[in-house]
């Protein structure tokens, strides 16, 4: 993989001109590369990771994921319904899974009501739709790699050879 | 009572009480730590706590586990080529640290003279009077920290026992290519020296490939070959290294091994065991993220106009300090007190090298950059 996205898929905050540093490369080539990849896609957005089970005001703080069973349509498949369930600012996440079921859902609530309320008057009805299993998420532990637990740092000692 | 003439004889550290003065200090940020900052790859760390629960609690054979040596052997004869016995030349030690005291004792009788470049490793003058020999430092500074055959020769007379040679080297990070290697073992055969080679930070080599010194044709039987799991695989803490050598001398150090330490933990055997079956991966991560910070050290030191050999491999820069007008030790000192920055003096690595100071890079990106910030800011207001 190229470092450049290794890099900042770790930190997305260093600068390019770091990046140049680290790679020994011109700051206006890391720059012209960055660009590229954001042109491509293949760099979609930056962000910041936010554990939201500290977050005492989240109003998003019900997640559920929920496994949605459709029937594929003719010469577009799932993608059409697909886009469909993830066009609503509810849904978090959507993905196409093998297995028992089809799409995996992963949806945001202020509250239990708010879920439900967005499977059942939403999702569930929808043309295609044949079944929904609705998971309410209990912990999250991790996400896209990073543990969310707060760990106590270990330090090293501070002199040695 | 009377402490042993021999140990009393033995200097502390020069600069303890520097590192005392670091130690007292809160909120300090390090750059004088010789291990590396990531925690042992999970799966080893894994293997680990699995042993434990599976009841491996147990004394090893005396050589340590014959998984690992095995393991060892394959990983060398893949890597670099090499035969080592599992069974007769290959001995588990409590990191590199004890498999060079094991060989040194093994090896030395009164009058002999072990070989010692300098700057080096802090331990290998000391360690090699403990074992009554006499080590003699050569000087590398003029050849840019690195052992010339010329110069290695000079040292030679007749009761030269061996030579220790460290690459990737702590503290400068110099390494030698093959054809360097070449040369000196040339002078090494030619005088039937010893070649102890300390390549605990081989696989922290960054632009050309790492060669294993008995790996040179002719050098296998001149050759005690050690290293360890602490660099390569983040596992300081777990004391695992191992020794390779001609079978007369492996016997001789698992005798002096199986009365003073019986065997290395069960449990860091275990784990150091399946760090060669599945950490190989985590180490190409993580010698990639010291390339980079590397090369960024390296340039802001050349912001601040401190002059630097470009170290090959290792985690260390060990460059001259003189031209701020102060030496290694004070430019620490100050350093560490106007910007709780600690690097380490570079006479502890050797007498001459007063004018240096060693970086260790072995810090994650945000604490290199802060570091550097605090370090300019200090050579503005002198």
């Amino acid at each position: 993989m190229d470092e450049i996205l290794e890099i900042l898929e770790k930190d997305a905050r260093i600068t390019p001109e770091e990046i140049a540093r680290m790679l020994k490369k011109k700051p206006s080539e890391v720059k012209s590369a960055i660009k590229k990849y954001e042109k491509e896609g293949l760099i979609v957005k930056y962000k910041a990771v936010v554990n939201k089970e500290l977050r005492k005001d989240s109003d998003l703080s019900v997640r559920a994921l929920i496994e949605v069973n459709i029937t594929p349509q003719k010469d577009v498949g799932f993608d059409k319904i697909a886009e469909r369930i993830y066009s609503f600012p509810e849904v978090n996440s959507c993905y196409l899974i093998s297995g028992t079921y089809d799409l995996l859902v992963i949806v945001e609530g202020k509250n239990i009501h708010a879920v439900s309320n967005f499977v059942a008057e939403k999702l569930a009805c929808l043309e295609n739709v044949r079944g929904t299993v609705t998971h309410i998420l209990l912990k999250k532990y991790k996400e896209d790699g990073v543990v969310l637990k707060h760990k106590q740092e270990h330090k090293r000692i501070a002199i040695s050879y | 009572m009377q402490i042993s003439k021999k140990v009393e004889k033995m200097q502390p550290s020069g600069i303890r009480a520097f590192f005392d003065l670091v130690l007292g200090m809160e909120d300090v940020i390090s750059l004088g730590v010789g291990e590396p900052d990531f925690v042992t790859p999970w799966p080893i760390r894994e293997a680990g706590i699995y042993s434990l629960e599976e009841g491996f609690t147990s004394y090893t054979s005396n050589k340590g586990l014959y998984k690992l040596r095995l393991a060892i052997s394959r990983h060398l004869k893949e890597r670099y080529g090499l035969d080592y016995c599992p069974e007769e030349e290959i001995l588990i030690t409590v990191g590199v640290s004890e498999g060079l005291d094991l060989c040194l004792r093994a090896i030395v009788n009164p009058q002999d003279k072990i070989l010692v470049p300098q700057p080096s490793y802090v331990s290998y003058g000391p360690v090699s009077e403990l074992a009554g020999a006499t080590p003699v430092y050569i000087d590398t500074q003029k050849d840019g920290f690195k052992l010339t055959p010329k110069n290695l020769e000079k040292n030679i007379d007749k009761n030269t026992k061996a030579l220790i040679l460290n690459y990737p080297a702590n503290p400068s990070g110099v390494s030698y290519t093959k054809k360097e290697l070449e040369e000196l073992k040339k002078v090494i055969l030619q005088h039937k020296i010893l070649c102890i080679s300390d390549e605990v930070y081989a696989e922290l080599t960054y632009d050309f490939e790492h060669i294993c010194f008995s790996s040179l044709s002719g050098a296998k039987n001149n050759t005690v070959y050690l290293n360890g799991f602490s660099k390569s695989y983040a596992m300081t803490g777990w004391r695992v290294g191992f020794a390779c050598g001609p079978q007369e001398i492996i016997a001789a150090m698992t005798k002096i091994h199986q009365y003073t330490i019986m065997c290395v933990p069960i449990t860091s055997q275990m784990a150091a065991a399946e760090a060669l079956h599945s950490g190989k991966k985590s180490v190409e991560e993580m010698k990639r993220e010291y390339k980079r910070r590397r090369e960024f050290v390296l340039q802001e030191l050349k912001v601040l106009g401190l002059e630097c050999i470009r170290p090959d491999g290792a985690f260390y820069v060990f460059p001259r300090v003189s031209k701020t007008g102060m030496n290694g030790a004070e430019f620490a000192q100050r350093l560490l007190k106007r910007e709780k920055v600690a690097v380490v003096p570079g006479s502890a690595f050797g007498g001459q090298f007063s004018d240096y100071i060693r970086i260790s890079y072995a810090s994650g990106y945000a604490e290199l950059k802060e570091a550097f910030f605090r370090m300019g800011r200090f050579l503005k207001k002198i």
